[in-house]
């Protein structure tokens, strides 16, 4: 469980996940899609939802194994799911890329999101 | 019992054999720093301290954030910043105000109930001063944190000129804000002062580029081109490619190169120097 209060706490979150994704034996390009995923999301969970928690770890289904990761913050959560995740879309001041494209870098991405309440996004990256 | 016969206790406590509890206090700590500190500092800062803490308590300082207790705190300020400077760890440096709970402890023994009472009120009392001490000591320390991380954002972001009117700036570790910050100003300082048009950044140390990265360097590059250079952008790694792809960032009409070699061969052609290479090579 690693908190995101601060700039800083988004270098921590990157490299909790490298060791992960070493550990679980994904490859080089996978390491740094995944690295680079939990980058924007956990930066998404410090500016848009004003800070929260991120829990990371080793995950298996039927044969398979990966790596895992929540982004959990108790913000003002997204309104319109799916204006959000447009490519170029944002309301800050970002490229607009960070969750639609953080989608696209992983294999398994769930977002719940209740205005006014939080969002979460569970995002896992497979083993090859 | 009053709070006023209290504090008188509490005196007597500290008092009742003057000059020697100073001294075995100096002892006791001195024991745990071992020669660290030198026997003439450590006594002058424990003495002082043992000073302010009786006149305190002659005043009727009842915590450690009353007004009575400003010289105490003042001096403890001073004695956990100096230990955290010297590298001293939290224990040793909170051992200084412990300690004297411990030289304390024999009055127990042949002491009235008077004197239990008062040493548990001391003992409070202590505590509190010495997690006053460990306070003061982490603030200390992230102070430190704080000044060695400023050093790093000017340390790791060196210009260096390549070839007449081509400069690079080699990339290490995460790229935030701040740090970008500096980058560009840097960049765009070396652009002036070596009145050069070609500007090589080489992320080759820089282990992933996430949008913000990408958003940073960006405006770096366009600043640049609003000062007559052009940016070339090299060490991109396979993974850092695929990962830029698959996020959707577009470097369009920015020149990229996977080596730095290769960008400065670029650089070279854009500013009209021709590399010839001599089969024999040169002897």
């Amino acid at each position: 469980m690693h908190p995101v209060e601060r700039n800083g706490d988004v270098v921590h979150i990157r490299q909790a996940i490298r060791a992960l994704a070493q550990e679980g034996g994904l490859s080089l390009v996978d390491q740094t899609k995944m690295i680079t995923a939990a980058s924007e999301l956990a930066r998404n969970t410090l500016i848009y939802g004003g800070g929260g928690v991120v829990r990371a770890g080793a995950v298996a289904k039927d044969d398979r194994r990966g790596v895992g990761a929540v982004f959990e913050d108790s913000g003002p959560g997204i309104a319109d799911v799916a204006q959000a995740m447009t490519d170029g879309w944002t309301s800050g001041t970002g490229m607009g890329l960070g969750l639609s494209g953080s989608r696209r870098l992983v294999d398994e991405f769930d977002l719940r999101t209740t205005p006014g309440e939080g969002t979460t996004v569970t995002i896992i990256k497979w083993a090859r | 019992m009053s709070e006023q016969a209290d504090a008188v206790d509490l005196v007597d406590l500290l008092s009742v054999e003057g000059e020697d509890l100073a001294a075995a206090w100096v002892r006791e700590v001195s024991g745990s720093l071992g020669r660290r500190v030198s026997a003439a500092e450590l006594e002058r800062e424990l003495r002082e301290l043992y000073e302010a803490l009786v006149e305190a308590l002659r005043q009727d300082a009842v915590d450690v954030h009353s007004e009575q207790m400003s010289e105490v705190r003042a001096l403890l300020t001073e004695l956990s910043r100096s230990r955290a400077r010297k590298g001293f760890s939290p224990t040793e440096t909170a051992i200084s105000v412990f300690a004297l709970k411990r030289v304390l402890e024999p009055v127990l023994r042949k002491g009235s109930s008077e004197s239990v009472h008062a040493y548990l009120q001391l003992s409070r009392l202590l505590d509190e001063l010495g997690l006053f001490t460990i306070e003061t000591y982490t603030q200390t320390r992230d102070a430190l944190i704080t000044a060695q991380a400023e050093q790093l954002l000017e340390l790791s972001t060196p210009v260096v000129r390549l070839w007449d009117g081509v400069i690079a700036v080699p990339l290490v570790g995460t790229l935030d804000s701040a740090r970008t910050q500096v980058v560009m100003e840097k960049l765009l300082q070396a652009l002036v002062d070596t009145g050069s048009e070609q500007a090589i950044i080489d992320i080759t140390g820089v282990p992933a580029v996430d949008t913000q990265v990408a958003q940073h360097l960006l405006k770096t590059i366009v600043a640049a081109r609003l000062m007559g250079a052009e940016c070339t952008v090299s060490g991109i790694s396979p993974q850092i490619a695929q990962t830029i792809v698959a996020l959707g960032i577009e470097f369009e009409g920015i020149a990229t190169k996977a080596s730095l070699a290769d960008a400065l061969k670029l650089a070279l052609r854009r500013s009209g120097v021709d590399l010839v290479a001599h089969r024999d090579g040169l002897r």
